[in-house]
C-alpha cells in the first residue's frame, strides 16, 4: 500500500493511526495505489469503491 | 428530584405535553448527577407515550455527492475540499439494499439524494426506483430529496412514498451559521407542503455543529412546534476537507441528555438514533439512549460512512427486551 486510503497522503510518510482507526467506520476514499479518489458506493451492508485504474474494491 | 423533573413528570409522563424552550433548557442544564433519574423519566414518557416498540429503518444513497449547497457539516457538498465524489446507486442494487434491509425486520427504507432539491433525472430514477421495491420488497418507502416544489410533494404521494424526510438541522438562530445557501425557512416551507399532503413529517438535525446549550434548547422547542412524526438524531461526526472537520465530537453525556430532553419536548414523536452515535456515545451510550428516550434505530450503513452491523443493533434490543416495530403496524 503506497497511499493512505483514507487521507490520501503517502501510507510511509506520517501517523496514519487516526486514519485507520476511523476506517472501522468509513469507505477506503483514495486509491491505495494511485492515490485517486475513488468513486464509492455504500449501501446499508457494504460498500464498493472504484479507481478508474486499478479497478474496484468492495467490503 | 430536581424540580424541572417533578413539573416534566406531571406535566410530560401523566399530562402528555411536552416541555417548552425555558423549561428544555434546564434540562439541558442539569448536572451529571441527575442524569440517570432524567434518563429514567424519558424512557418512561416514551414508553408511556409510545410503546416499548423500536422503529427499525435502513437509508440509502441514491445519489452521492456533489451537492450545490455548503451545509458546513456535510461531506457531499461540492463546494469543499472533501474525498466524497458524485455517484448514482442503480436501480437494481437500490431494490437489493432494500430487499437486504427488510432482512432485517426494518420496516422503512429511506431513499436519500445529495441535492438542492429534485430535477427531472432524480424523479425519474425515484419513479422507477420506488416501483420496483413496491412490487419486490414488503416495506415503507421513505424519501430524503431536499427542498421540493408542490408538484414534487404530489408526485412523491402518487409514487407512494409514506414519510419524507426534511431536517432543520439546528435552530433558526444558528442555521445561517452553518448553511448559507438557503434558510431555514425555506426548509420550513417544504416541511408545511410535505405535512399538508398527508406523507408522514420526519425532521431533525444533527447536534454539535457548534450551537450553544441555549440553541440545542430553542431547536427542540422548534422541532416541537412543527410536531413532526418522526425526529432522526445526529451527533456530528466531523468529515475531513468540510468547514466542520475539526469540530469536537459531542460528549457521550451531552448527548444522552439532548437524547433526554428531546424527548421530554416531544413525548409522542418517533425519536431515532441517526449518525453519529457510534463515535459519540459507543456501545454502552447506545444502550443507555435507549433506555433514555430513543425509539428508533437506523440499522446498518448510512449514506457515506458506515454503521455497526444490524444484527448487533438487533441483538441489543432483544437484550432490552424491546420488540421491532412490526409492518403490520405502520399501515
Ligand atoms: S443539502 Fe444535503 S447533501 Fe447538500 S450539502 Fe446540505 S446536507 Fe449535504
Ligand atoms: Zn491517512
Ligand atoms: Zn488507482
Amino acid at each position: 500500500m503506497t497511499f493512505c486510503d483514507r487521507c490520501g497522503e503517502a501510507a510511509a510518510r506520517g501517523d496514519h493511526a487516526a486514519c485507520e482507526r476511523a476506517r472501522a467506520l468509513e469507505p477506503p476514499r483514495y486509491c491505495a495505489e494511485c492515490r485517486r479518489r475513488m468513486k464509492v458506493q455504500v449501501v446499508p451492508t457494504g460498500w464498493t469503491a472504484t479507481c478508474v485504474e486499478h479497478g474496484t474494491r468492495a467490503s | 428530584m430536581p424540580e424541572i423533573l417533578e413539573m416534566a413528570r406531571a406535566q410530560v409522563l401523566a399530562g402528555g405535553a411536552g416541555l417548552g424552550e425555558a423549561q428544555i433548557l434546564e434540562v439541558l442544564r442539569l448536572g451529571d448527577d441527575h442524569l440517570p433519574e432524567l434518563l429514567q423519566l424519558a424512557h418512561d414518557v416514551r414508553t408511556k407515550w409510545c410503546g416499548p416498540e423500536v422503529e427499525v429503518e435502513g437509508i440509502v444513497s441514491l445519489k452521492t455527492g456533489g451537492c450545490p449547497e455548503d451545509c458546513h457539516f456535510c461531506s457531499q457538498s461540492g463546494l469543499f475540499a472533501s474525498p466524497v465524489r458524485s455517484v448514482w446507486l442503480d436501480i437494481p442494487s437500490l431494490v437489493e439494499a432494500a430487499r437486504q434491509t427488510a432482512a432485517t425486520g426494518a420496516t422503512e427504507f429511506c431513499i436519500v439524494a445529495a441535492v438542492r432539491g429534485p430535477d427531472q433525472r432524480l424523479m425519474a430514477q425515484m419513479r422507477e426506483g420506488v416501483k420496483a421495491i413496491r412490487e419486490a420488497v414488503e416495506i415503507q418507502v421513505a424519501a430524503s430529496l431536499g427542498m421540493l416544489t408542490r408538484e414534487q410533494v404530489d408526485e412523491l404521494v402518487d409514487m407512494g412514498v409514506h414519510r419524507y424526510n426534511h431536517n432543520l438541522e439546528t435552530c433558526r438562530s444558528f442555521f445561517p451559521r452553518v448553511v448559507t445557501t438557503h434558510s431555514w425557512e425555506e426548509r420550513w416551507s417544504t416541511l408545511t407542503m410535505v405535512r399538508e399532503s398527508g406523507m408522514e413529517v420526519c425532521c431533525g438535525g444533527i447536534l454539535g455543529l457548534g450551537e450553544s446549550v441555549e440553541q440545542r434548547a430553542e431547536f427542540a422547542a422548534q422541532l416541537a412546534e412543527l410536531d413532526p412524526h418522526e425526529v432522526p438524531m445526529n451527533f456530528l461526526n466531523p468529515r475531513p476537507g468540510t468547514p466542520l472537520g475539526d469540530q469536537p465530537v459531542v460528549e457521550g453525556r451531552d448527548a444522552l441528555r439532548a437524547i433526554a430532553a428531546f424527548r421530554l419536548a416531544m413525548p409522542r414523536t418517533i425519536l431515532r438514533y441517526a449518525g453519529g452515535r457510534e463515535i459519540t456515545l459507543g456501545d454502552l451510550g447506545t444502550r443507555d439512549g435507549l433506555l433514555g428516550g430513543i425509539n428508533a434505530v437506523i440499522v446498518g450503513n448510512y449514506l457515506t460512512t458506515l454503521g455497526r452491523p444490524a444484527t448487533e443493533d438487533l441483538a441489543l434490543l432483544a437484550e432490552l427486551k424491546m420488540p421491532v416495530k412490526a409492518l403490520s403496524a405502520t399501515l
